[in-house]
């Protein structure tokens, strides 16, 4: 089931937001090349609801966000942490219908 | 094996390092029992370095002693007790307390004291000499009744002593009786150029003069008579007319001494005694004696090495007295015969008297080696020429372009690294070579201060900090480790080189950075990013939210707060030098109450709020705003406070209104966006309430005005501010700060405070001093109009971003709802909230409910 959270006018390129589905929280970002990616908000290094509030970026190929705590880098495609291969977080399947943005409950 | 060092100078305790470091690894088979007799009431220190005393340092900044070196090792060091007889047929030495110390050898390092030459009036009231920090101590009190002082001799000493005298805030003179400065290291072409340089730092300088006299003087203290008649009146006298050798012990207990002094050595730096050495400032060496400390260093390690017959063991046989220094700003370098007194020797000579610069080289009958240099104003070459010299390599053809400048852009003759024989020495001061540095590099010290830490090379005077970094970066490059500066892997340049492009092509956007001159098809990455952020904002002051910057921002910018470990925020309002209004107190109160606050009072004087909500954010600011107040920047690479104390206006010691002039300065450099943090701290008077020198800029008022402190840092690694200018009026000084400001922006790395930034920069202070004060770079103009453009473009972030919807858009808790973030969780202690422990957060235990949702 597939559940509309905002329109891509609501997300600014490179600029996280943070939305609600299903009760969990998520961090959406739009980066500049028009990707859209869901993974969770939640850092688990500092067990603080912030990932929407890092910066997006590109290391060696990889699209990435780092943590605004302690600076760790999530993959934003599969989640993994750069910094430690046992640590990773969640993600979510974006869809895009014209400017609607949908998100994936399972 | 019972050892006695007399005398614990910077050779003494070379001596004592050498064999506290090599005594295991020698032949000895017994174990060394090592005492040093300190005349002094301080350990070993930095003689070299004492002037800087004068610009901030402390004689424990100056010690030469690492903490429990002695008790580490099981030496003994005796404070404030010197060898007063040696009874050298018992082989005991007597000490000034009576003590008596038998010895098996006998280290005499007892350096050399100041000559004064027999005038009358000589031991007035006021009279001084330079080579303790006891003289210092008495420069100071004297200083402090004095408005002129005199330097009797115009030699590298006295040209030193100058300096110190001047920082001292007297007017300075010198008083040379030969018709030239430096005439022992220079040329006349070179002392010209050198007195007009210091002329214009505002020392007077008097050469040819034969003091015959010092009587009553009629507006200062004194009154110098001199031989042609004329005369000069000062409150303070300070002889530095040559050094003599502390030989007196040696000539009362019959050791050979040289007709004109000086303790008569060999070269394993024995006396004619064989259980006796001599070594540093006090012994003669082939009918020489050596002013400098590389080659006491080198004597101390041969006599350690010989007495603990160790492997490495080297004979002395003489030393290079080749100088480079920074003689109140001016480079000044001498390089072997620079008076081309060698056989058929030639010169080249290069003056640019525009520039202040001249240069001179001496080279052979044949054209083919180098014996000597002088080089004033421009010392860039020393390194490479002293090389040239001491390893008596062939010169390259038109050996003269190696002194001359090049317009039109060609190469001078190579000097690399790379062509130096691997004897070479590099570190004078430390012996150290350039096998030994490349071995060091080979071993995995792979950066400057572990090469520094490993080998010991260029921990002494710097002399050698570029050739040190020459020799360990080809060495790197060799080893296809890739010598870079890049900031990340988006942009081959340093911060400096960034901020350079940005204002030459006027780039506004981090995208047209990274396409004209990143690594373009990706995206950049969260160090490049706030980096071009700060980098845009120093030099185009646009809010940090307008849209294309807002992304570039670390969270705490882009929120305009600072972010706390569970995901929350901490405001703080501007409170310009620490002053507040009962009413401004009452209205934070009020704000901190209503939205229930965690409230504390910082180290920097102002108020702090914890535990803002991200939503909440824009509430609280609309209210403080009205209440009056404006962003602290608390979250930004930017000014943070101005600390002050109450100064003048209450306090009975205060000279000048320092509350006024921080919140001056406050109001002025607010919002400036810096590679890190800035500091201010600005006092009333000496006794420092305000802390200022521990700040990247601090301000002392004194009767004569405000002094003017630079690059202090507490923190991590505090470091004192040192004096950079001081009595200057408020424009002045505003003017110095702009300059200095906008300096440290334009050249500091990424997340550096001014403090490493000032510890990295080569020249140090002198040249620090140069560019803000002397303007010596033609930059001064530039700097304060853009500091001009900065303060005149000022906004309070919150202000704009308040009054602007699609800003506040971004302070929504989800872009899909208003409901409340439910992992944010307070418990209440002290009568405050706090945030829940993990497992207060399990049990939801006593957990404070939220308040002021929107
Ligand atoms: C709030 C405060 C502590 C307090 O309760 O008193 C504080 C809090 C923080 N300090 Fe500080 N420092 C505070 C005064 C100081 C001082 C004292 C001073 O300014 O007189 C120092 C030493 C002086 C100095 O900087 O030279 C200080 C040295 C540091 C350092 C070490 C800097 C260094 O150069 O070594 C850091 C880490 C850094 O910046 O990299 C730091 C970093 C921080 C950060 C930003 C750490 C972080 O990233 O979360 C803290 C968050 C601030 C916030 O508001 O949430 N804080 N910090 C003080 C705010 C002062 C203000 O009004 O703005
Ligand atoms: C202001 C200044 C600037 C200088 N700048 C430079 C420079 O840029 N480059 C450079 O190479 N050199 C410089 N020098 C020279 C350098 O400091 C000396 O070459 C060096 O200190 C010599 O070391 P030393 O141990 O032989 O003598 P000292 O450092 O003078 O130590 C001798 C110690 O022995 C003690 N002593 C003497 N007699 C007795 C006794 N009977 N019993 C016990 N103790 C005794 C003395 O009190 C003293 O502490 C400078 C000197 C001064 C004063
Ligand atoms: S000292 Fe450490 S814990 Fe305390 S406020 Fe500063 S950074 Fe935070
Ligand atoms: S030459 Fe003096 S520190 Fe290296």
């Amino acid at each position: 089931m597939l559940e509309k959270i905002c329109t891509l006018t609501d997300l600014v390129p490179n600029i996280g937001v943070p939305a609600l589905v299903n009760g969990e929280q998520v961090a959406l970002f739009r980066l500049k090349d028009g990707n859209v990616y869901a993974v969770s908000n939640f850092d688990p290094f500092s067990q603080a609801n912030v990932i929407a509030r890092g910066i997006t970026g590109n290391l060696k190929g990889l699209d990435v966000v780092a943590s605004p705590i302690y600076k760790q880098h999530f993959d934003l495609k599969t989640g993994q942490c750069v910094e430690d291969d046992s640590v990773s977080i969640k993600t979510y399947s974006v869809k895009l219908d014209g400017n609607d943005v949908l998100i994936a409950l399972n | 094996m019972k050892i006695v060092v007399v005398g614990h100078g910077m050779v003494g305790h070379r001596f004592v390092e050498v064999l506290a470091r090599d005594a295991a690894t020698a032949n000895l088979g017994t174990p060394i029992d090592v005492t040093v007799l300190c005349e002094e009431n301080l350990p070993a220190y930095d003689r070299v370095q004492l002037t800087s005393y004068f610009s901030g340092k402390t004689a424990e900044d100056l010690s030469l002693v690492s903490p429990n070196f002695f008790e580490d090792n099981g030496f003994k060091l005796h404070l404030g007790k010197g060898a007063a007889e040696i009874d050298r047929a018992a082989k005991t030495v007597t000490t000034t307390t009576g003590e008596t110390l038998p010895y098996d050898k006998l280290i005499l390092a007892t350096g050399s004291y100041p000559f004064v030459p027999p005038l009358p009036g000589k031991d007035r009231e006021d009279c001084l000499v330079y080579r303790t920090i006891d003289d210092l101590e008495a420069m100071k009190v004297s200083a402090t009744r004095s408005k002129v002082g005199v330097v009797v001799g115009g030699g590298l000493l006295g040209l030193e002593a100058a300096k110190a005298l001047r920082d001292l805030g007297l007017e300075t003179h010198v008083v040379e009786f030969a018709p030239r400065l430096m005439a022992v290291q220079i040329d006349d072409g070179a002392g010209k150029v050198l007195r007009k340089k210091i002329e214009a730092l505002g020392v007077g300088i008097h050469l040819g003069k034969n003091t015959t006299e010092i009587v009553d003087g009629e507006n200062g203290r004194h009154r110098m008579n001199f031989a042609d008649g004329s005369h000069l009146e000062t409150d303070m006298i300070l002889f530095s007319a040559g050094i003599r050798p502390r030989d007196d012990l040696a000539r009362k207990f019959g050791l050979d001494v040289g007709p004109r002094g000086g303790i008569v050595i060999n070269n394993e730096c024995l006396t004619n005694d064989p259980d006796v050495y001599a070594i540093g400032e006090c012994a003669l060496w082939e009918g020489r004696i050596y002013g400098l400390v590389a080659p006491g260093y080198q004597m101390a390690e041969t006599a350690a090495h010989s007495i603990i017959q160790h492997e490495k063991k080297k004979e002395f046989l003489g030393a290079d007295m080749s100088t480079k220094l920074k003689l109140m700003g001016v480079d000044v370098a001498s390089i072997g015969d620079a008076h081309a007194t060698t056989a058929g020797a030639q010169s080249f000579v290069y003056v640019d008297e525009p520039n202040e610069i001249y240069k001179k080289l001496v080279v052979s009958a044949d054209g083919k080696k180098l014996h000597g240099a002088v080089l004033i104003g421009d010392v860039e070459a020393y390194g490479g020429l002293l090389q040239l010299m001491l390893n008596d390599m062939d010169l390259p053809d038109n050996a003269q372009a190696l002194i001359l400048p090049s317009f039109d852009g060609s190469a001078k003759p190579a000097l690399g690294a790379d062509a130096l024989p691997m004897s070479a020495t590099i570190c004078s001061c430390n012996n150290v070579s350039k096998g030994e540095i490349c071995d060091a590099v080979a071993r995995g010290c792979m950066d400057y201060d572990s090469i520094k830490d490993g080998t010991k090379a260029a921990t002494s005077c710097g002399g050698c900090s570029a050739l040190v970094k020459q020799v360990m970066n080809a060495e790197l490059e060799k080893m296809g480790v890739e010598v870079k500066k890049d900031i990340c892997e988006h942009f081959a340049y340093s911060r400096q080189e960034l901020f350079h492009i940005c204002q030459v092509e006027k780039i506004k956007s981090f995208d047209e950075l990274l396409e004209k001159h990143g690594n373009g098809q990706h995206d950049g990455c969260d160090i490049c990013k706030p980096t071009a952020a700060s980098i845009l904002a120093s030099l185009w002051n646009e809010h940090v939210l307008k849209k294309p910057l807002a992304g570039l921002q670390d969270t705490n910018d882009y929120y305009m707060a600072n972010l706390q470990k569970d995901g929350t925020y901490s405001v703080v309002p501007r409170m310009p030098g620490g002053e507040v209004t009962p009413e401004g107190l009452i209205a934070v109160g009020a704000v901190a109450k209503k939205y229930n606050l965690y409230t504390k009072i910082t180290g920097g004087q102002r108020v702090d709020l914890f535990g803002a909500r991200l939503e909440q954010l824009p509430l609280i600011w609309k209210e403080l705003i009205d209440a009056g107040f404006e962003s602290g920047h608390a979250y930004g690479k930017s000014l943070r406070t101005v600390k002050s104390c109450v100064g003048s206006t209450w306090c009975r010691y205060g000279m000048l209104d320092s509350v006024g002039f921080a919140i001056e300065l406050e109001n002025r450099y607010r919002g400036l966006r810096s590679p890190h943090k800035i500091k201010f701290a600005v006092s009333g008077c000496t006794r420092e309430c305000a802390e200022a020198q521990g700040k990247d800029v601090g301000v002392i008022a004194t009767e004569k005005g405000w002094n003017l402190y630079v690059c202090g840092n507490g923190g991590m690694k505090p470091r004192h501010a040192e004096l950079l200018a001081s009595d200057l009026d408020s424009e002045t000084l505003i003017k110095y700060v702009d300059r200095f400001l906008m300096f440290y922006v334009k050249t500091a790395d990424r997340l550096q405070r001014t403090s490493v930034w000032r510890d990295n920069m080569e020249g140090g202070l002198d040249y620090l001093k140069d560019v803000i004060i002397n303007d010596s770079l033609g930059l001064a103009a530039e700097l304060e109009s853009q500091m001009q453009y900065v303060v005149d473009t000022y906004q309070c972030e919150w202000k704009t971003a308040i009054n602007d919807p699609e800003i506040m858009k971004r302070f929504k808790p989800f872009v899909n709802s208003n409901q409340a973030d439910d992992n944010i969780v307070f418990v209440e202690e002290r009568g405050q909230i706090r945030p829940a422990t993990p497992n207060e957060k399990a049990g939801r235990i006593n957990v404070v409910e939220v308040v002021g949702m929107a």
